[in-house]
């Protein structure tokens, strides 16, 4: 039964995989990227690891994958000028594919760990009937390598920052709103009663 | 048939006879529900309100329904016929699907898993899919920009509601819903329940609530004032009728949510009467008629106001109010109150 669910939730993570490559519509993509998360989380409750899938489901479709589609819902793609160039850019687009590959390749070849590495992979679980998922992961992430937790914050941080700091443009001449005069107007500076006659207007 | 139901079709079985049957309860509630929203609606404005079909119109939304079902679909030519489509079904499935983890009673529960409240938090964060692809398969101007309102809307307020969830699950020390209910049971009744130590969470909650469901005085996605009716000015008919339910059945789902998180679930709320399901449902119909009446009293808010509040009072509010949470929690001050591992966990 496991094994049936196994294999269906992978079907579903690597057809909605290709199916985000092949769509021809950017949004279609977006919307199979979306199954593609849904099918992971299905796979990580089977591992057992439920706070793993919830936290996949929460972070990656509630939030990633809806700023993901805001922004390609506004894009204005012309879909036939997009196809017309596949032919004339296909040969340098798979010798990047290839270079790529090739990097990978070597990277992973050459890959060696250290001893330290190693042992903590050899490092006990706790079985999931014992102790629950999340106090698990919050033993080792909140008690076991809080600095180094804190440390991945304070980088967090940062590239926000830097990204504020990057697309923040300051002009001349741009009218604000101003919060606390709009709460504190009252009917009597803002309104005036006009008796207008028939016919006259103001 | 003890034999039977030992195996594992017997047990598939019997949780889909239950689902069926929260199912089949939960829809029928609605159509009341429907029917109670608008009296309220109507008694503040002075009208009647449904008053035609069966006895007080109490068989209005079973009419309404009909009449829903019997039109004809109709989709703009240039809409995405499949996305256009599975829109309603996302917007009806998914609150459906929330109520699997609610604690009715006692163990009166179809799933009882141990991350229950990520469960509710991450399908109520998906409820915006619906919006956004019905809004954007539709091919039109007035429900793209109804979309991207409630996109912005519903991410901005989720997060302050997972914050405020954050201060429950820090008081209770698990993130299965029946533990919350059963930390709240205390020697007090219903000063025992976490409204009072969590007091400035419940209306931020309530209001967050309101915005996330779409209800006035948020309902800007819709706003018929300027955009029509929003992400919803295309469809007729059934899928019309889904977008209707889900967002009702949401909304009902948000009562259900504060009742379990700060109201104390199925307990009761003085100590010589019996806890049970009653309780609970009791709780849910009085948060409902909370909802209608804002609905009724409360003008709605301008766009910009309502993002103002969003990310400039409530995230920084709810923020400081999990690290306030965290350390009385830690030091056991107020006698234990915000620090209940041993009763929850």
């Amino acid at each position: 039964m496991a094994t049936a669910v196994f294999y269906f939730f992978a079907l579903v993570v690597v057809a909605s995989g290709l199916l985000v490559i092949f769509a021809r519509n950017p949004v279609h993509s977006v919307l199979w990227l979306i199954l593609a998360f849904f099918g992971a989380g299905g796979l990580f409750v089977l591992l057992g690891a439920e706070l793993l899938a919830m936290i996949m489901l929460i972070v990656y479709v509630g939030a990633v994958a809806v700023l993901f589609l805001f922004v390609v819902m506004m894009l204005d793609i012309d879909f036939s000028a997009l196809r017309s160039g596949m032919t004339r850019f296909l040969p340098i687009g798979g010798l990047f594919g290839i270079v790529l590959l090739a990097l990978l390749a070597t990277a992973f070849g050459a890959w060696e760990a250290t001893e330290a590495t190693l042992a903590l992979r050899n490092v006990e679980t706790p079985p999931p009937a014992e102790v629950e998922n999340t106090v698990a992961i919050g033993e080792v992430l909140y008690t076991r390598y809080i600095y180094v937790f804190q440390l991945a914050g304070i980088i967090l941080l940062v590239a926000m920052i830097g990204a504020i700091v990057l697309t923040l443009r300051k002009r001349a001449g741009v009218r604000r709103q101003d919060v606390r005069a709009q709460l504190y107007r009252d009917p009597k500076t803002a309104v005036t009663l006009k008796d207008v006659k028939p016919g006259h207007g103001l | 048939m003890d034999g039977f139901l030992d195996t594992g079709l017997g047990t598939g079985l019997i949780i889909l006879l239950q689902c069926l049957l929260v199912t089949v309860v939960i829809l029928v509630c609605l159509a009341f529900l429907m029917y109670a929203d608008r009296k309220v609606w109507a008694a503040v404005q002075l009208r009647k309100g449904p008053n035609v079909v069966g006895p007080w119109g109490l068989l209005q939304s079973f009419a309404d329904f009909i009449k829903y079902i019997v039109k004809e679909v109709v989709v703009p030519a240039g809409a995405d016929k499949p996305v256009f489509y599975i829109a309603p079904m996302i917007s009806f499935v998914l609150p459906l699907v929330a109520w699997v983890v609610i604690p009715w009673g006692d163990g009166w529960v179809i799933s009882d898993i141990n991350v229950g409240i990520l469960f509710l938090f991450a399908i109520s964060s998906m409820h915006v899919y619906a919006i956004i692809m019905g809004g954007w398969a539709s091919n039109s101007k007035y429900p793209f920009l109804g979309a991207l309102r409630s996109a912005a809307q519903m991410i901005s307020y989720e997060v302050s509601i997972g914050f405020i969830i954050v201060g429950v699950l820090i008081s209770t020390g698990s993130l299965n819903l029946s533990r919350i209910v059963l930390a709240q049971d205390g020697d007090w009744g219903l000063f025992s329940w976490y409204w009072l130590p969590h007091l400035p969470m419940v209306f931020l909650f309530f209001i967050s609530a309101l915005a996330e469901t779409n209800r006035p005085p948020f309902d800007l996605p819709e706003a018929e004032a300027e955009l029509v009716a929003g992400y919803q000015v295309e469809y007729s008919s059934t899928p019309f009728l889904l977008f209707m339910i889900g967002e009702l059945m949401s909304v009902f789902f948000m009562c259900a949510l504060i009742s379990v998180l700060f109201f104390g679930g199925w307990l009761s709320p003085v100590p010589f009467l019996p806890d049970g399901p009653v309780w609970m449902f009791l709780k849910m119909l009085a948060f409902f008629f909370v909802f209608a009446m804002v609905k009724a009293i409360v003008p709605r808010y301008r766009y910009d106001q309502l993002m103002r509040i969003g990310w400039k009072l409530f995230l920084p509010f709810s923020l400081a109010w999990v690290v306030l949470v965290a350390i009385f929690a830690h030091y056991g001050w107020f006698w234990g109150t915000y620090q209940r591992w041993v009763l929850g966990g």
